[in-house]
């Protein structure tokens, strides 16, 4: 949630090779959801999905209170995951992962294959994996969704912050203790990820109250023909 | 500019039509409707009446059952392109409908697609833009505009397809007074068929000389739009109101 | 969209430069800082006197960007503990026995990092926000990509000031959320925000079908870009790169 150093890594931690390796994971990771997210079969996928990054981007702009005087943001791998499902929710990401690094220098061009494979998709493809394994609970009751969505905002952020410390292992510079800092990292942000958890539950617990067809994780076949009208 | 038209062939013509819901709520029941060229026509009804999903079905975004034409060509999945490009619909959410980065973009996306390429595209839209009196504002966001300069280039951005119709749905909502005087002058200055949605009754008695009123999915007034709105009783029943202290001149 | 942006309007060369050549010789330079070796010191050296040089040629003040730098400030951390927790041979600085390993790996991201902020923040200044998406298409860039960025971009301040407007009601009604608890107003704001966003995705969608939409943005004139104008505008990632060269040269 907050702005921690394993999102949105700045060039330099990750040496050229590793840097360059991670860009091509991304682009055939992106290829694969495109696929499989039907986004150029269907007219109809790619301007919703346009609506929805420009929703997700919004809500990375906004600051949500943690303690008083501190704040921090949602990053939303596992809503996304959860309301459009690994392959869109992916691509919606990894377009606000890529526009942050152009528009507002936000995390290094050069780790912008590791910032996409950690954010959009290892976030997206774990937090669904996560909603997918519960799927049962998740359609038991309301409350049995929000605590399946909580897991997976929770699990999503570790998740992320552990792809960091894979890229460190392999491309990092200094002859750190991987031990400690797979620790810190992943310690934190499993603080950070409760935060996470606590909003992705209370938004779509917002949105299945109202509309319960859009959401990709419970949403029947039926329903989706419905949609797709 | 100025829709070819062809002697003989009316602009628009429905019969039949009818639409169901996916969940099985029936809306439209069987919709007739004939526009002759040059026609200007308003098309009156209280919320849900099925106005817009009316619309949706002149270019083929919704499909019911039923026979709708469009200067001559039916509509069917093999002429849903060029129905799209004959049907100009401006939506009602001017955000809704300009959804490129800038002003000439948006208006060129319509040609583009329909395979004008430049430099005529170049021109189609500078001249769409001089029709609505936008060309000064071609490379600013629209974002940055006026609601009421926004209706004026979602206008623009149908009129650079060169439509044999023009629909319009709604043109006159969430403007100030002033916008909406300078909309009516554009609008009767395009001299182009046109479909009105509205609820704004004054407007459409300025703008459009005949009326349809569409209530519970089928047409149940076509006229004059004056002697629409000199009757009370029609209006009352179908949830319509004049404006306060509005009289329509006899 | 227009909050926030780092673009500042101008006519310089920089600007000027199409925005493919832009973007490529963008991702060339950071990459070339990226690969050079820790120890070329001399070699970083050339590569901010080539920053300084683009931006002297765009008429962009030093000072904006450096205050725009701080966003690079959490890997600065990253940078400072390095020395203290990295293992190997240890040095003396100011009388604390650091890890020379770890001095240097700090110093590299530091480097590094400036140096890629710089070059990014570069590119953000001197491209309009549209003209990199359109640079991006012209790089063959997917079809769902450009849609995409292309109504994000549009849409983003439509939905924040939707998101604005909903906190302002809330706080007229005298919400006051500080807490994370506090802020479960705020998270169901988040829900209705993303059925009104999916809602106007519909009619957006409509709108563009009624205009021929078949799957993809159209790109636009795009004019050749002559030799000339690519060695040009790719002249300071090539310097970049030949300062990685000779620095990675084996000896």
């Amino acid at each position: 949630m907050t702005a921690s150093v394993a999102m949105h890594l700045s060039d330099g931690v990750l040496d050229a090779s590793t840097s360059v390796l991670f860009g091509a994971v991304a682009v055939a990771w992106l290829a694969v959801a495109a696929a499989r997210g039907r986004i150029d079969v269907d007219d109809r996928t790619a301007p919703l999905a346009g609506l929805l990054a420009a929703f997700l981007f919004a809500m990375q702009l906004l600051n949500f209170p943690v303690l008083p005087g501190v704040s921090g943001h949602l990053y939303g791998g596992a809503l996304a995951a959860i309301l459009l499902g690994p392959w869109v929710g992916a691509l919606c990401l990894s377009v606000v992962v890529v526009i942050q690094a152009l528009l507002f220098a936000d995390g290094g061009l050069t780790a912008l294959g590791a910032n996409m494979t950690n954010m959009a998709l290892l976030g997206t493809a774990v937090g669904f994996a996560v909603a997918l394994a519960a799927r049962g609970l998740a359609r038991r009751s309301r409350a049995g969704l929000l605590a399946v969505a909580f897991l997976a905002g929770l699990v999503s952020t570790v998740a992320a912050s552990a792809g960091f410390v894979v890229e460190y292992a392999i491309g990092g510079q200094a002859d750190v203790s991987l031990g400690g800092l797979a620790g810190v990292v992943i310690g934190v942000h499993a603080v950070i990820g409760i935060g996470e958890g606590v909003i992705t539950a209370l938004a779509v617990g917002a949105i299945v109250r109202v509309r319960p067809d859009l959401i990709y994780l419970v949403r029947t076949s039926e329903t989706r023909e419905l949609v797709a009208a | 500019m100025g829709g070819g038209r062809v002697a003989g062939v009316s602009a628009l013509d429905v019969r039949g039509l009818t639409y169901r819901y996916p969940d099985g709520t029936a809306v439209l029941h069987g919709i007739d409707l004939h526009v002759e060229p040059g026609e200007r026509v308003a098309v009156l009804g209280p919320n849900g009446a099925g106005k817009t999903t009316f619309v949706l079905h002149l270019n083929g975004v919704l499909t019911g059952t039923g026979h709708i034409e469009v200067a001559g060509l039916p509509l069917s999945p093999d002429t849903m392109r060029e129905i799209r490009r004959r049907v100009g619909v401006v939506f009602q959410d001017p955000d809704d409908q300009l959804f490129m980065p800038t002003v000439a973009d948006d208006v060129a996306f319509g040609p583009a697609n329909f395979g004008v390429t430049e430099p005529e595209l170049g021109e189609r839209v500078r001249a769409a833009l001089s029709a609505v009196g936008m060309a000064e504002h071609a490379d600013r966001s629209p974002m940055h505009l006026s609601e009421g300069q926004r209706r004026r280039v979602a206008l623009a951005t149908v009129l650079a397809s060169d439509p044999e119709l023009l629909v319009l749905d709604e043109p006159s909502a969430n403007l100030e007074p002033v916008a909406r005087r300078e909309l009516a002058e554009v609008l009767l200055s395009l001299d182009r068929t046109m479909l009105m949605v509205t609820h704004d009754l004054p407007y459409a008695l300025q703008l459009c000389p005949r009326a349809v009123l569409i209530d519970n999915g089928v047409v149940v007034a076509d006229g004059p739009t004056r002697d629409l709105l000199a009757d009370a009783d029609l209006l009352a029943a179908h949830r319509l109101e004049l404006p306060w202290g509005f009289v329509p001149q006899p | 969209m227009s909050g926030g942006v780092l673009y500042r309007p101008g006519d310089s060369p920089v600007h000027r430069i199409p925005p493919q050549v832009k973007l490529l010789a963008a991702f060339a330079a950071v990459l070339g800082v990226v690969a050079t070796p820790r120890e070329a010191f001399w070699a970083f050296g050339i590569d901010l006197f080539v920053v300084l040089a683009v931006w002297s040629v765009a008429g962009v003040p030093v000072g904006w960007f450096a205050r725009r730098a701080v966003i690079e400030a959490p890997f600065v951390l990253l940078a400072v503990v390095l020395p203290f927790v990295s293992g190997g041979p240890r040095v003396d600085v100011l009388g604390v026995a650091v890890s020379q390993d770890g001095l240097l790996a700090g110093w590299n991201i530091l480097a590094k990092g400036t140096l890629g902020v710089l070059i990014a923040l570069t590119l953000a200044a001197t491209t309009q926000p549209r003209d990199l998406v359109l640079g991006l298409q012209r790089l063959r860039a997917p079809a769902w990509f450009v849609t995409i960025a292309t109504l994000m971009l549009r849409y983003v301040d439509v939905i924040a000031g939707e998101l604005r407007r909903t906190r302002i009601a809330r706080i007229s009604r005298g919400d006051d959320p500080r807490f994370l608890w506090q802020a479960g107003a705020v998270a169901r704001g988040a829900g209705t925000l993303f059925l009104r966003s999916y809602e106007r995705g519909e009619r957006v969608h409509r709108a563009m079908l009624a205009r021929g939409w078949a799957g993809h943005m159209p790109a636009g004139p795009a004019a050749p870009v002559g030799a000339l104008r690519w060695v040009a505008g790719g002249s300071p990632a090539l310097v970049i790169a030949t300062a990685w060269a000779v620095a990675a040269w084996p000896v």
